[in-house]
């Protein structure tokens, strides 16, 4: 019951942000948590469902931000074309790390997407040709809606929230799903697994499909609102970011990596506003250091099993 | 029909199996015993594709039976394992809709848009799911976390995933390890009731009585070998089986 009201409340509020937040640039702030979310959730697929972390995650965000800037600088693409050729490049980037490196699992995998995040941002780097190097690709246009363009902070507010719905939805159908409960099958026990009939590296490498193609949405979504795709993209920092919110938020739990994202946006801007700028990384550190100690699980599982055992208490 | 022939597989220049050679009868209760180290469970392991053979080869329903476990789970070949397996953190629903996994079809887009097609199914595998945690007795138990039941039941649970597969032959590897008597009693009624309904079923225990009493045949293997094969009564009787027990120092190794 108070559950619900609580997400009933939060839906509201996010619903209707840009009427009572105090300025533009709170908006921008819950614009990023927007795309940071669809990432997070992206991350947590297969981080948290599977139990395989992918730390380059950033290269299929980039892939996905430097494919619908391309699109739409180049080929003078539609964003509505140019996002789900972002999300269709980003998934095949996806198949093929996953067809590499999903057969040996574990630090094997990790190792294969560190490095192939590396290789990624070289390649945006050095072909200046097509990606115009460490420059990047400016003037990348805002979508339009019909006749209007999406170029207002409100208006990409509501395109990115309900990406971020989207993104929930897709996340949401895939885990209560029997493709769900074999990844998370393989997560608990692969042997076992395997006896009843799972393919694991099937399903691990269509997780790893879904799971980049959807980081590409949010990469598509980040171009076209700052405008601007630079390597910068690829950053090692966005990828710890994502890890972050996934677990802080509650891995293997969909409303985990929102919330973590919601947080894990805001802090650093919190902490600009209240901690001098000498402070600011220790406060951050400070603050995921307790919450890590405190809520080992995460924010999400932290609170069921708190309910649970509330509610065995009342009974 | 299960045919082993010849099947042999090394660790590091040690033979864990040396050329073993059996047959299953379709519809039969067939026990694998063997005192420890024997190759029980290295059988197993290359019978369902956890292990690759080094020679030999493994028929089923007159095919050769190879590839990776859940290749051999498709053709209807099931088996549990001798430590406790089930996925923990799930409830023993969940358990058992995971290992229905076989039964389902939906694939990636009918999940996605979440189609009729696909909502049917989930309540389909709901149903049957309940009806496999019943046909094991855990009807109770249903909602509860399964790594935190008590090891008897877990091991129900961990029969209830692999009947869930479907299986035309399941391989119990230890079933009855940690049961108590009275458990060991329900474990058996079980697995007659499974031989009932055509599935054949090869057993590997360490509890006499328990073998004796359900087996139709009884194979037993000492040092990678078979060194007996027949009916329970003349299994008792066999003179090298008593010595492989009684650990002659006479034996050849």
């Amino acid at each position: 019951m108070i559950v619900r009201a609580l997400l009933a409340a939060a839906a509201l509020a996010l619903v209707t942000a840009p009427a009572w937040l105090p300025s533009p640039y709170h908006l921008h702030i819950l614009i990023m948590a927007g795309i940071f979310a669809i990432l997070a959730l992206s991350l947590n697929l297969l981080l948290g469902y599977t139990g395989q972390l992918s730390l380059g995650h950033a290269a299929f965000f980039g892939i996905g931000a430097y494919t619908s800037a391309l699109l739409a600088l180049k080929l003078e693409w539609s964003f509505w074309l140019a996002l789900p050729c972002a999300a269709v490049a980003s998934g095949i980037a996806g198949w093929a790390i996953g067809r590499l490196a999903l057969k040996l699992r574990g630090a094997y995998f990790v190792l294969v997407t560190i490095s192939f995040a590396g290789v990624i941002s070289l390649v945006s780097i050095n072909w200046m040709e097509l990606t115009n190097g460490p420059l990047g690709l400016p003037g990348v246009p805002p979508p339009d809606f019909g006749p209007w363009s999406l170029r207002t902070k409100r208006a990409y507010y509501y395109l990115v929230l309900a990406a971020a719905a989207f993104t929930y939805l897709v996340c949401h159908r895939l885990v209560h799903s029997r493709i769900g409960r074999a990844l998370v099958a393989l997560r608990e026990n692969e042997p076992l697994a395997e006896s009843v009939g799972i393919d694991g590296t099937r399903y691990l490498v269509l997780a790893a499909v879904v799971s980049a193609a959807l980081a590409g949405v949010a990469g598509s979504l980040y171009a076209h609102y700052t405008r601007f795709v630079s390597p910068e993209v690829f950053l090692f920092t966005y990828t710890v970011t994502m890890v972050i919110m996934v677990i802080a938020g509650g891995q293997g739990t969909l409303l985990g990596p929102v919330i973590g994202a919601l947080l894990f946006t805001a802090l650093p801007e919190a902490l600009r506003e209240a901690v001098a700028w000498q402070w600011q990384m220790l406060a951050y550190g400070v603050v995921l250091v307790v919450l890590v100690f405190f809520l080992p699980r995460g924010i999400v599982p932290s609170f069921e099993r708190w309910q649970r055992r509330r509610a065995a208490s009342l009974r | 029909m299960l045919t082993v022939e010849d099947l042999g597989v090394s660790f590091g220049g040690v033979a864990a199996l040396a050329g073993v050679s059996f047959g299953v009868r379709a519809g039969t209760i067939t026990s694998l015993i063997g005192p420890n180290g024997a190759g029980k469970t290295t059988a197993f392991n290359a019978i369902t594709g956890y292990l690759r053979a080094g020679r030999g080869r493994v028929t089923w329903d007159g095919r050769p039976l190879t590839g990776r476990p859940c290749d051999i789970a498709r053709r209807g070949v099931v088996r549990t394992f001798q430590k406790t397996s089930v996925f923990p953190t799930l409830t023993v629903l969940d358990n058992v809709r995971t290992g229905l996994h076989l039964r389902g079809r939906a694939g990636l887009w009918p999940v996605l848009l979440g189609t009729r097609g696909v909502q049917r199914e989930e309540a389909k595998i709901v149903e049957t799911a309940r009806e496999v945690i019943a046909f094991v007795g855990l009807e109770r138990r249903a909602d509860e976390v399964a790594g935190e039941l008590p090891y008897g039941e877990q091991r129900l649970v961990e029969l209830a995933v692999a009947l869930a597969a479907r299986p035309r032959l399941l391989l119990l590897d230890e079933p009855a390890a940690g049961m108590t008597g009275a458990e060991k009693e329900r474990l058996v009624a079980m697995i007659r009731r499974i031989r009932e309904q055509s599935v054949t079923v090869l057993v590997v225990e360490h509890d006499m009585r328990l073998v004796m009493g359900i087996s139709d045949t009884v194979i037993v293997l000492n040092h990678g070998r078979v060194i007996a094969e027949g009916a329970p009564a003349s299994i008792q009787a066999h003179p090298d089986v008593i010595r492989a027990y009684l650990g002659s120092s006479s034996a050849p190794a």
